[in-house]
This record gives C-alpha cells, structure tokens and sequence, in this order.
C-alpha cells in the first residue's frame, strides 16, 4: 500500500470552545473538559480596512486558521501552495442569493457574487499575501477534511514544496441550516514540509484505510464536534499532535475508505 | 511527468451529445449558441443549452441524486462508449483503485434556486429539498461514483473557470503517488440562475453570441457541459495523453486577470516544462478566450509572452459557450479531437478581429497535423490551470 510522508510545522485550530492551536492544548490532551461556545472570528488583520470589514464568515475562518500556522511554522506565505477544504464554501453568501433570485425581476448583488464562488477563501489569501503558487478548493461533502489532507499531501510529494491545508466549515443560515445543519464555525489549518527542518512538530505517513471509521474521542464534547462538523474530521490528528507521543489514527473520509495516519513527533508541544 | 495515457473521453454541450456531434458541429463551424429560453429569463443573452437534459431521467436506485446537473452528467457519461470503458478499467484495477475527480462551479444550486420559490409561509424549503445530493458541490463526484460503483477517493474542485483542468493535475499526482490506478476526470456545469444573474450584474455578460478576440467583445455566453475522460495508469487503446500541467494563481484581483498575465504566464511555463517541451513544440492553442474585454487582452498578451504570435490559437467557447466549471474537462476533450482529426478549430462570430490583439488567431478551421495542444483555463480567484495534450505517436 502507496504512503505519504510530511512533516508538520505549523497549526492553525479555531472553533466552538477551541480558541486558537496553544489555547487548545489542555483540551485535546485531555487535561481540561472540552467547553463549547460560539466559535469568535477574528476581523483577518492581512486584509485593507475595507476588505476586512466586508470579508464574510467563511473568509475570516480560513484567513485565521492560514495565518495562525504560517506564523507557527515562519514561512513566508507569499510563495506557499494551498489546499482549501470546505464542504460548503461561503454559506451567507449562497443564502442572500438564492433568496434575491425569488423575485420576478433579481437584482443580485456582483459582490456577493463574486464571493459565492467555493474558491473565494483561497482568493482573499492568496490576494492578500500576493502568492501566485498554485491552489486548489475542494469539496467531498463530509469527507472534506479528507480529501483536503490527501491533496496536500501529493501537492508536497509532487513538488518537494511545503503546502499549506486549510480545512474549514460554516454554518448556512436558515432557511438552508435546516436542510444542512452544522452547529458552529470550524477550522483546522497545517503547514506541511517534505522533508523536517528544526521546526518539525510530527511526521504523518499517510495512506488510504479500509473501513474502519475513527475511534470516538475520550471527551464527548469533543466527540461530538468530530461528528457535527466536517473539518472537525481533523481533531483525532489534532489531539495526536497534542498529545506528543506516536500513535496510529484513523481519519473519517468517505464511507468505505478512511485515511490511516502514523503521527510521530519531532519535537514536544508547548506546554499549555 | 510521465505522460498519462487517456483511454477514453467524451463531452456533451449545445453543439450536441458525444464526440461525433460535437466534431460535426466544429467541423461545419457551427456555434451552438443560441438566445436565451432557459426558464424564460428576461435577461438579453446567448446561452449554450444542452438539449435534453430535462429528459434524462436518472436510474431509479439513484433519485435521490435528481437535479439539472446531475442529470446532465448522466446524460454525459452514456456517450461514446464511456461507461463500458470505465466499467473495464473498474474490473480490470479494482474499484477502490479507480478515483472520480471532477470539477464544478455551481453543482446542483439550481435545486436551490428553485426550492427557495417553493419557501413555505414560514420561509422553510420543501421537504423534497436534498441538500447534500444535490446543491452541495461534491454532489456530482458522488453521483458518478455510486453510478459507475467506483470506491476510489473522489473529490470535486471547485475553483471557478479552472476547476476540470486541474483535475487532470489532481489525477496525474494521485496515479503517480502510487494510490490509485486510474481516475474518472473531467467537470460538468448547468445553467442556472446564480450565474447568469451573477455575471450579468458584473456586467461581463454580452447581450449577443461571443465574441472572443473581436474587436466588438462585451463579454461572456455561459454554456453548460457534461466532460469526462478516463485516465490510467496503462492502457491498451489510448486516445491521446496527459504530457504535462501547469496550475498559479493571479494573487491579485477576484474578478479581473492580471492585466500583465503573469500568473498566466507561469502556469503556460510550467505545463510546458512540465512536459518537457518548448513552446514551438506545441502546434496549436485552445484559449481561455471567454470574450470579456479584460480576459483576452491579458490572455493575448500572456501567451505571445511565451509563443510568440506564430502559433495558431482559438477559443472555442463562441461555439459551446463559457461552461465554467466544465470548461476545462470540454477543452481538454476538443484538444483531443484535435489532434486525432488533424483539425485546429476556428474561433467563432469573431466579426472583425481586435486589431490591438497579436496572435495567430484562427477564423477559419485549419486542417494539419496537429500532435501537442496546450489548453488554457483561467478563473475568478485568479486560480489558472494550463494543459499539454499530445497524440498517440
């Protein structure tokens, strides 16, 4: 069976109860009881002051988990590859669109339209920081998280580059939360290498799985944001990396195939 | 890259279902083009309508799956054998070796758009509303896999007007690495009102046919497509191959190219050294070319960067339209009727070439040996992909 390696050197973690990555680390080691509440997002500093103010919940996620692991990995994010991973994109956008279209006579706003594409997160980064390495935004539904973490990792198998995955879900608001309810905001971002410098935090080898789906987490609060959410896919990983010591992990993706991922650290964590 | 053998491919769009219509259509310079029915919108615009998809009923065991796009796709993969082609390669690699990788703008969002008429008083969608089968973007890579029982990683791209070309990249790196075999590729986009309303507030649509490169270009035609190729690993019969990709980002504006084109420009590099080749190895350019005024004046000016004026270039999007998500998938499948047939297509309803562009755009069908094709596709977001497709020697 084929494996990926890379190495670990950045994390970007925000959502319900999970401030940032450092912020997080009592909870995912199992110190702390993990405490949901509203996931905040922060206004992204990277974009103009009118930007800013106009990015949408999807963009301010993805910029926040982005720049926490670039920061962590002290990358220059101007010549990073990107893998964005969402099940849905811009969901405020896709609403107040769908709901200007039931009228005889639309009128739609162009700005609300041009941010209703699945890549706009990708675009407000790469604009931001002028990167014009390569991108990708990819969608599996569910498996997002999954396939997203498939994805970076041939990116920097291919290329021999690090590439930065960035896994995020929001909310739709009503009437379409109904139809596709997802309980927060959510995101998990990594900074992968393809080979380890000193800044390594883990090795992954990664590879396709059979059927067996990821183990429950010990925290029930937790757990169940693994469920709810798609980018929450990536907790087991996160309290692996958390944890420190090498273990073998499962990682949902789609129903019949899962990831298998060997995380070996490099270096301790930051004690929280 | 080691070349990647494509062993099958097929797309349907206004020009007609399957690979002979769509020949037929070039050949005889016909664009599929046509004003605007489409749920009787009073917008003035060219659309690129497939006929029948209303009609294209999906397998029972697979309704859940039912909306425009999805019944667009199907009416795609029953052409030109593509279903026994990929039920061999199937058989032949294992299904858990066999990956979808397709590319989409806007998936099932019509189901959307239409459910949110159908609002109850309380503002509710209908119960019959299936998000996840239908408006959601992966929605299409699920309905081909579970209709081709294929159990490999799948995926959907979603970056705009470069979301099937890059999937080509994707299944080049998943084959490469070792995890798969081979891989449904391609990308299917429907009409829908998010779009055409969308681009019309931009104002980037035209309010007559396309016109790329002509002096007159206002703008866009938005067509739908149904693309697909099979690609693997080996094959015995193959339709041409995968010799290089080149993907960038402009990291400058959300929904105008670099005037300059320079992430243009290195995706075209790339693709090309990718490949292994010089520019004057390609014989023939299948553009971007959507016909708004800014893409093909930095397109004109990105690929005479890296050609020169000599190399004889078309868009084909005056003949199917702009079919955004699909765009790359139909281009990459034209680029290989191009070089079995020996026919660079010409670029239509041009009108009167824009003298302020340079290169050697086609007007009238070209018929030679053509044996590389780089296919560029550029998108909103700044997201560029560039493909070299070369014949069986």
């Amino acid at each position: 069976m084929s494996e990926l390696r890379v190495w670990v050197q950045g994390i970007g973690l925000l959502g319900p109860g999970l401030g940032s990555w450092p912020a997080s680390l009592g909870v995912l080691r199992g110190m702390q009881p993990h405490v949901s509440a509203p996931t905040a997002l922060p206004l992204p500093a990277r974009l103009p002051p009118a930007e800013r103010r106009r990015a949408g919940a999807a963009v301010k996620l993805a910029m926040a988990i982005a720049d926490e692991a670039v920061a962590q990995a002290q990358v220059d994010p101007g010549t990073l590859a990107t893998v964005f991973a969402s099940s849905s994109g811009e969901c405020a956008n896709c609403h107040a669109l769908c709901d200007a279209l039931d009228a005889p006579a639309p009128v739609v706003s162009p700005t609300k339209f041009t941010n209703s594409v699945h890549n706009a997160s990708s675009g407000a980064w790469h604009i931001a920081v002028a990167s014009r390495a390569s991108s990708t935004s990819l969608c599996a539904f569910d498996g997002s998280f999954g396939a997203g973490l498939i994805e970076a990792a041939i990116g920097v198998r291919s290329s021999g580059q690090p590439m930065l995955l960035v896994a995020s879900d929001s909310p739709y608001p009503e009437p379409l939360n109904a139809a596709r309810p997802l309980p927060d905001h959510f995101g998990a971002a990594f900074l992968f290498t393809a080979a380890p410098t000193e800044r390594s935090l883990a090795s992954l080898t990664i590879s396709l799985g059979g059927s067996l789906h990821a183990d429950s987490l010990p925290d029930a609060s937790l757990d169940a944001l693994r469920r709810a959410i798609p980018a929450a896919a990536a907790l087991p990983l996160l309290v692996a990396l958390a944890q420190g010591a090498s273990q073998a992990i499962a990682i949902d993706y789609l129903s019949g195939l899962n990831l298998q991922v060997n995380v070996a650290p490099v270096l301790q964590p930051e004690a929280a | 890259m080691t070349p990647l053998a494509i062993s099958a491919c097929t797309l349907t769009t206004a020009l007609g279902a399957g690979r002979a219509a769509t020949l037929e259509a070039l050949q005889a310079q016909r664009s599929g083009l046509a004003p605007v029915t489409f749920m009787d919108l009073p917008l003035p615009t060219w659309v690129g309508e497939v006929a029948g998809v209303d009609a294209t009923a999906l397998p029972s065991s697979l309704a859940e799956f039912d909306c425009r796009n999805n019944r667009l796709a199907w009416l795609g993969l029953q052409q030109d054998g593509f279903l026994d082609a990929v039920a061999m390669a199937r058989a032949r690699w294992g299904a858990g070796r066999v990956a979808v990788f397709l590319g989409t703008s806007t998936s099932g969002l019509l189901q959307t758009e239409l459910a949110y008429r159908r609002r109850n008083a309380q503002g509710a969608l209908p119960a019959d509303f299936l998000y996840g089968p239908t408006q959601n973007t992966y929605s299409v890579a699920a309905f081909v896999a579970e209709a081709l029982q294929l159990h490999g990683p799948s995926w959907v791209v979603s970056t705009a007007c470069s979301s099937s070309a890059k999937v080509f990249g994707t299944a080049a790196r998943m084959i490469d690495a070792g995890l798969i075999d081979a891989a449904v590729v391609g990308g299917v986009d429907s009409l829908c009102l998010t779009t055409l309303y969308g681009f019309n507030s931009l104002e980037l649509l035209s309010d007559e046919i396309c016109r790329p490169w002509g002096a007159s270009r206002k703008g866009l035609s938005i067509g739908e497509a149904a693309a697909f190729t099979l690609v693997e690993r080996e094959s015995g019969t193959p339709q041409g191959w995968l010799l290089g990709v080149g993907e960038s980002n402009d990291g400058y504006h959300m929904s105008s190219p670099h005037p300059e084109g320079l992430g243009a420009i290195a995706a075209m590099r790339a693709a090309l050294a990718d490949a292994n080749l010089q520019p004057a190895d390609i014989d023939y350019i299948n553009l971007h070319g959507t016909a708004t005024p800014s893409n093909d004046a930095a397109e004109d000016n990105a690929v005479s960067s890296v050609f020169g004026t000599a190399t004889p270039g078309s868009s084909t999007k005056g003949a199917t339209g702009h079919t955004l998500g699909a765009a790359g998938g139909v281009e990459a499948v034209i680029a290989l009727l191009a070089i079995q047939h020996g026919l660079m297509p010409a670029g239509l309803n041009v009108e009167g070439r824009d003298p302020a562009l340079k290169l050697n755009y086609l007007q009238h069908n070209q018929h030679a040996s053509v044996r590389r094709v780089l296919s560029n596709s550029f998108g909103f977001g700044g997201s560029n992909a560039s493909l070299v497709f070369g014949g069986v020697a």
